[in-house]
């Protein structure tokens, strides 16, 4: 019998894990502008097809959150069944993409609503989950698409605007991982692709949950600028509460602040004393090329940070490229009505320290 | 913190932010839209000249010239080109009978999908519906002090 307490708190809003949480597999599903991004060729799946075969956005939408979640799980060899429970969410009124997408798969479901920070609300909860032994396979994913979210915060697609330079383009895109309590195993007849190299895999080893953060900004068309107050106050408490140094990340990712939110992140952390410019990227900016592909500030939504998550940084981290790196992917929480009656936007960033894991 | 600190410090916040975050160029904008509008009301001009050419009167060829840009702002919308032209040109294209256009036929594409009476009937004058509703109250208001001015005999 295990008698090691799962988690031990750490500082003032942050877990150390004890038992291991695994990431046994990842996968990722893209739109066709993004797989024309610098990171094309790393998704599993690109559809040339904005509907995705649907006749609704929405039903685009969720059929794309469907399709990564089913590559998820057939690459960690696992059936639907198999799942205990799934933590899924997506920028849609009432998180409608991620319940019409996930129903048909017949898991138990949690919807989760973090704005563009839901991917890391997921794996913490998924990971918390896992740590507590609640579950022996725990499925997390998030998904946006970029016409169901104009349409749900902005224009009509046709309609005819100027968009700011600080404004972000919304990625089509769904990412999903399963967590596991036990090492992920290769099993060859299955043929699963587990998230596995030959030195290693990844392990979920800590969490900063996120404080919403208002600086009172109210422009929707720069969420750059109302994210990083957030994502500046995550990674200083995940600092403190670990005892950790800079040095101590390989690298740090944010959701999607893109450039604009990036400048600003970095002058407030400088306030604080910490230098990150040499070990921040920003999954904003990772997923587009602002150069040729004309998204002004860079990629966002909470299929940003979860795409980039599974396409990228967690096949690196297996890999080994990096040993440990901080995933903050971050969020501003405000509504349509929120907006119109005037109202700030705070942002909100969940941090999940993500490790390589030898074996 | 008391609420006088906490706005001071939101606005310095507001103002750092506005001092960092990139804008488009105002006199380049500017002369973009100047372009796209005038370009669009130069065709107004031809269609105009045309029909007066086959004999119409100048209402008569004014009608026509709306009906015409109505229709080709409508198909561009249609085929997903106004959405560029109105990246290009900014007001240039918002401003004239086009761009109105446009902004109901966007939400009647949108909106599809949720139905003829709650999709299309509902949400079709999302973005005009501002411009129809404080276009007919101030045409009235004009129209009230037009009526006094008649009354008072300062306008014939």
């Amino acid at each position: 019998m295990n008698t090691q307490s799962p988690a031990r708190l750490a500082g003032s809003a942050s877990i150390a894990f004890q038992t291991p949480v695994y990431i046994s597999s990842c996968a990722s599903v893209v739109g066709k502008k993004e797989g024309e991004g610098p990171l094309g060729d790393k998704f599993d799946l690109i559809c040339e097809d904005p509907m995705f075969g649907c006749d609704t956005w929405e039903a685009a939408e969720s059929t794309m959150q469907k399709e990564a979640a089913s590559l998820a799980l057939g690459k960690a060899g696992l059936a639907p069944g198999d799942i205990r429970m799934t933590f899924a969410g997506d920028l849609l009124a009432q998180t409608t993409a991620s319940s019409f997408g996930i129903a048909g798969m017949g898991i138990p479901f949690y919807g989760l609503f973090g704005a563009c920070s839901t991917m890391g609300e997921s794996l913490s909860l998924g990971a918390m989950s896992i740590a507590a032994g609640y579950g022996e396979h725990i499925l997390c994913a998030t998904s946006s698409h970029f016409a169901s979210a104009e349409k749900e915060f902005r224009f009509p697609l046709a309609y005819g605007n100027q968009r700011p330079l600080s404004a972000t383009w919304t990625v089509t895109g769904s990412g999903a991982c399963v967590l596991s309590g036990a090492l992920p195993q290769e099993e060859i007849p299955r043929k699963t692709k587990p998230l596995l190299s030959d030195k290693g895999c990844v392990q979920i080893t800590g969490l900063t949950t996120g404080k919403l953060i208002d600086y009172g900004l109210k422009d929707s068309l720069n969420m750059g600028g109302c994210m990083a107050p957030a994502a500046c106050d995550t990674i200083y408490r995940n600092l403190c509460d670990f005892d950790r140094t800079l040095e101590d990340y390989d690298a740090i990712f944010t959701g999607d602040l893109g450039a604009v939110g990036q400048k600003i992140l970095f002058d407030l952390l400088m306030e604080k004393g910490y230098d990150i410019q040499s070990i921040h990227q920003d999954c904003g900016l990772l997923i587009f090329d602002g150069e040729t592909q004309d998204t002004h500030s860079g990629g966002s939504g909470c299929g940003c940070s979860a795409s980039v998550l599974a396409a990228h940084i967690l096949p690196e981290l297996a890999k080994g490229t990096w040993k440990r790196v901080l995933f903050v992917p971050t969020g501003a929480l405000l509504s349509k009505t929120s907006f119109n009656e005037g109202d700030s936007i705070p942002g909100i960033a969940h941090a999940v320290v993500l490790e390589h894991c030898p074996v | 913190m008391n609420q006088e600190q906490q706005k001071e410090q939101q606005k310095k916040y507001a103002d750092y932010v506005k001092e960092v975050t990139p804008t488009h160029s105002l006199p380049l904008n500017m002369a973009k839209a100047f372009l796209t509008g005038g370009l669009i009301c130069v065709l107004g001009q031809i269609i105009t000249n045309f029909a007066k050419s086959q004999g119409l009167d100048q209402e008569m060829a004014g009608t026509w010239c709306s009906v015409t840009l109505v229709f080709i702002s409508v198909i561009l919308t249609g085929f997903n080109l106004y959405p560029k032209i109105g990246k290009f040109g900014g007001a240039g294209s918002l401003v004239p009978i086009t761009g109105f256009a446009n902004s109901v036929a966007a939400p009647a594409i949108e909106y599809k999908a949720e139905g003829q009476v709650f999709g299309i009937g509902c949400k079709i004058f999302t973005i005009a519906g501002p411009v129809i509703l404080y276009g007919i109250m101030s045409s009235w208001a004009a129209g009230v002090i037009y009526y006094i001015l008649k009354i008072m005999e300062v306008i014939s």
